[in-house]
């Protein structure tokens, strides 16, 4: 008897309805739509839906519908030229509330859409727009901590009265990355007491005692651990604020995540300009606020060419000196911003700073101590720049340290101040950059592409016709060959996809690609492949003899471990690939690994279920269709 | 299996004629690996491939490569990594010579690849070729209970790769990341045919444990003929579809599966179980503990 368990088909038609239901958005189309964002980051709310619509109507612009998702309003239109007049004309309205980005809408229908089911996102080779991937400087934050540690120790030694001489960073182990700090100590002084005014500073590092030239220095080197702890954080920091920037951009649905040990790749669909993005999104721009070192002069330092201890020389600068002398030591950094605005001061256009509880006490310290002196502010941006240097090109960072305030102290203040001495648009973009975050370590761009809107849908008209027409080809001739049971396969090959196409939808990490488009195809061909294991399997026991239902079951049982085998083993090839895999290549694997899942499932259970559904009940089978 | 002879020379002369295009021509690497700018454009009208070349030099480019992609009109300008330039001055540059020709031309895609990127992914390629061998060998030897049957489908799975690689080198066809894809598919897909055979020699072994081991070979790959021709047959539709539909980013994808799929076919067929044979593959080895047990009876 030919049977079938009944959980066994139950399953099957669960499986095919949730994969149908979560499959359908994708057979709606998109419409051009509007993405508005409030500039103010709230979520949008039905006022502004009011609003909108109305200005919409008044302007004349038709449009189709909108709803809020995720905080952002979606004003779908029929067209793209009402798309587009839609987005001049709100942009002039509204440009002090709202933002807009350029998008494309599913039509799904809304209570599709309220219960979470959305289309399969589209990679960018799809849609069009810019790729860009960025290298992260993880060195710069490593030092950029050992230098806190030596200002640390400087404080420390200060304040126990314990004379040195400089205290620097510097590269202990191999590979020429700084990984530790070293406390060069004033000749004859105590040792032992320096080492103990230094623990709290050093506290976790490892701390031993170094000859050098000059007398005795203590070293604290920070371990691997530490080193890697620092480059992971860097590179959080890193995401979190090219995150905000992009945000502030009004892209529609960015993609800002980390790729591989130290790298970070954007994609912004719908951008095309990638000079203007790269310059916001890579910006390391930054602020430090320093006493100024008035013992020293200035011009001498420059002509000897070095700064006296304990002070830095500046040649850049927007205060009418060709040159300043700063104290080594920090008082805030651009990190311990909370907040940062335009604003108009007596003396122009300038940035209003709020500062954090630590650096604003350490700022009400400095200006109690020093009033009537004078501080500075640095601008510092990093760069990276390639010159040709005897015919080999040689890569440098490089980093432009501007001070551009110079200031003198005629009041107490802790943490909230303005900052002159910058131009209209540099305040602008200064205020932004503070805002977003200052990027915790320089990026720069190792690879960039822009893709054109048109040769997106080009690539997706293609890979779609050559998807139904393998599809067609496939339904034919497996009809034609093995009849019955072919258009059971057939039936069986369209759930396969479904399926596919469900669970692609469904995940949200993996967008769709062209060489995914490939890879559904490839599933098509190769889910036939178990169908026909079973089939021949059938076809052999009948000819030996066996009664048709028998050789059905026969058929089923034994190939089975035919079709598991192989199908594990191009598992395989998927997993690694889909591990090694990135960007579109990636959406390939995920494709080909799910896709061999899903062809098991409705191989094996799928037309299992069908065809016993057919011949099992009958009780007498002469001639099997096959 | 009597004329395994034949086949073994026909794959060493393949194999051979491979690696010496391979080190000779070498391949005609994308983007992807060499790292350097590509930019397509397209023209109103049929675009002159060699003024455009000599305008290109003539603005500083070293060695561009031009060639049309898809169309007459269609361009696609490659050029060699050049850090001495910053892509904004590249792309500018790029721009002006291709609207001096046609001042309605368009840009519609760039890409830029810094060459570390690309160096990197030769590497991960290897490694990912690599390690699939590896998980393969160490799973049909888990399965089949024998190496030798694990080290004829690996020599016959590292010939697929090898042949297409060397048929890309011969014909110079651009070699790019998503042809690495198609490479690791086809691997996967054509142990598919191997374990399928390697699957009904065991079920052959298992009933019959005396016959000579050449024969049960030759009976298992005989049965299996049918289902491997048919699978073949199916999956060609679809790839064909691909290579004639798919536009031309997926050409050399598509190419390289069809041959690939051709390729693993033959190597499936006549080559995994020979080798298998040759390393003295025997009923036991598929089956040990059940001989075990059977001497082991008093």
């Amino acid at each position: 008897m030919l049977e079938y368990a009944r959980w066994k088909y139950i399953l099957v038609a669960v499986v095919l309805v949730l994969g149908l239901l979560f499959a359908s958005p994708n057979f709606f189309g998109s419409d051009p739509a509007l993405q508005i964002a409030r500039k103010d980051h709230a979520p949008v709310t039905d006022q502004t839906t009011r609003e909108v619509e109305s200005f919409l109507k008044d302007q004349k612009v038709p449009f189709v519908r909108s709803y809020i998702d995720k905080g952002h309003l979606m004003v779908l239109f029929t067209g793209i030229p009402n798309q587009l007049a839609a987005s001049d004309a709100i942009n002039e309205h509204f440009k002090d509330t709202y933002i807009t980005a350029m998008s494309i809408a599913p039509r799904t229908p809304n209570f599709l859409r309220v219960l979470g089911l959305r289309p399969m996102s589209l990679g960018l080779d799809l849609r069009g727009g810019l790729y860009l991937l960025y290298q992260v400087d993880v060195n710069s934050s490593v030092n950029q901590l050992l230098e806190g540690y030596a200002q640390d120790a400087r404080r420390a030694l200060t304040t126990a009265n314990i004379p040195f001489k400089d205290v620097t960073t510097l590269s202990v182990s191999q590979g020429g990355r700084p990984d530790a700090v070293r406390v060069i100590l004033a000749p004859g002084a105590d040792i032992a007491a320096a080492r103990k005014a230094v623990a709290q500073a050093f506290q976790g590092l490892s701390v031993s005692n170094v000859d050098v030239q000059g007398g005795t220095a203590i070293q604290a080197q920070m371990t691997p651990a530490q080193i890697k702890e620092r480059q992971d954080y860097a590179i959080e920091q890193n995401i979190t604020t090219l995150r905000n920037r992009v945000n502030e951009l009004g892209v529609s649905e960015p993609v800002v995540q980390r790729q591989g040990v130290d790298r970070i790749n954007v994609q912004l669909p719908g951008v095309q300009n990638s000079a203007e993005i790269k310059n916001l999104l890579g910006r390391v721009a930054t602020l430090e606020f320093r006493l100024e070192d008035t013992q020293h002069n200035a011009y001498e330092a420059m002509q000897s060419g070095h700064a006296p201890l304990g002070s830095k020389l500046y040649t850049h600068t927007r205060i009418g000196r060709p040159a300043i002398l700063l104290k080594r030591e920090i008082i805030a950094t651009g990190d311990q911003l909370t907040n940062a605005s335009v604003a108009n001061t007596q003396e122009g256009v300038g940035v209003s700073v709020t500062l954090d509880a630590r650096a604003g006490e350490n700022m009400l310290k400095t200006t109690k101590a020093n009033i009537n002196k004078p501080m500075a502010v640095v601008l510092i941006e990093k760069h990276r720049e390639t010159t040709q240097v005897d015919g080999k090109p040689v890569t440098r960072d490089v980093t432009d340290e501007t001070v551009i305030n110079d200031a003198t102290i005629r009041g107490v203040f802790s943490n909230h101040f303005e900052i002159t001495g910058l131009s209209a648009g540099e305040a602008r973009d200064l205020a932004l950059l503070l805002r977003s975050g200052s990027l915790a370590v320089p990026i720069y761009p190792v690879q960039e592409a822009v893709i054109g809107p048109s040769v997106g849908s080009e690539n997706i008209d293609k890979g779609i016709t050559a998807l139904l027409i393998g599809m067609a080809g496939v339904f034919a001739f497996m009809a034609i060959y093995y009849k019955v049971f072919g258009l059971v396969a057939d039936l069986v090959l369209l759930s396969n996809v479904v399926l596919l196409t469900a669970l692609l939808s469904a995940m949200g990490g993996v967008s769709l690609s062209l060489p995914g488009i490939a890879g559904i195809i490839l599933t098509v061909g190769m889910a036939v492949d178990a169908n026909v294991l079973i089939y021949e399997r059938i076809r052999e026991e009948i000819r030996k003899g066996v009664s048709p239902q028998a050789a059905i079951r026969a058929g089923f049982e034994k190939a089975f471990s035919a079709i598991a085998d192989s199908n594990i083993t191009t598992l395989i090839a998927g997993v690694v690939l889909w591990i090694f895999g990135t960007g579109p290549i990636r959406g390939f694997a995920v494709v080909l690994t799910l896709g061999i899942g899903t062809s098991m499932f409705t191989s094996l259970m799928g037309s299992r279920a069908l065809i016993t559904l057919m011949y099992g009940g009958r009780r007498k089978l002469a001639r099997l269709s096959i | 299996m009597a004329t395994r002879k034949v086949w073994y020379t026909l794959s060493a002369v393949l194999m051979i004629a491979s690696v010496v295009s391979f080190f000779t021509r070498g391949l005609n690497l994308g983007l992807d690996f060499t790292g350097g700018v590509s930019a397509h454009v397209t023209f109103a009208q049929v675009a002159n491939i060699d003024v455009l070349r000599s305008k290109l030099i003539a603005a500083g480019f070293h060695e561009p490569g031009v060639q049309n992609f898809g169309s007459s009109r269609d361009v696609v300008i490659r050029l060699p990594p050049d850090p001495s330039q910053s892509e904004a001055t590249i792309r500018t540059k790029l721009e002006t010579v291709v609207k001096s020709i046609d001042a309605t031309a368009q840009v519609p895609q760039l890409e830029v690849v810094g060459p570390q990127v690309g160096n990197e992914l030769r590497t991960s390629a290897i490694w990912a070729l690599t390690f699939t061998l590896l998980l393969i060998f160490l799973y049909i030897a888990f399965r089949f209970h024998t190496w030798r049957l694990s080290l004829g489908a690996i020599l016959a799975v590292m010939h697929d790769p090898i042949l297409v690689i060397g048929i890309f080198s011969v014909f110079q066809t651009e070699f790019d990341l998503p042809v690495v894809a198609a490479i690791l598919a086809v691997i996967g897909y054509s142990l598919n045919d191997t374990v399928v055979v390697f699957d009904r020699i065991r079920e052959r072994f298992e009933t019959n444990r005396r016959l000579e081991p050449a024969l049960v070979l030759d009976q298992s790959i005989n049965q299996t003929l049918s289902r491997t021709i048919m699978t073949k047959v199916v999956t060609s539709i679809v790839v064909v579809a691909l290579i004639f539909l798919g536009g031309p980013v997926l050409k050399g994808f598509s190419v390289a599966l069809m041959i690939g799929i051709i390729a693993g076919t033959y190597s499936s067929i006549y080559i995994s179980s020979a080798i298998a044979l040759d390393c003295g593959l025997t009923a036991e080895h598929v089956f040990p503990s059940v001989k075990k047990a059977i001497d082991e009876m008093p």
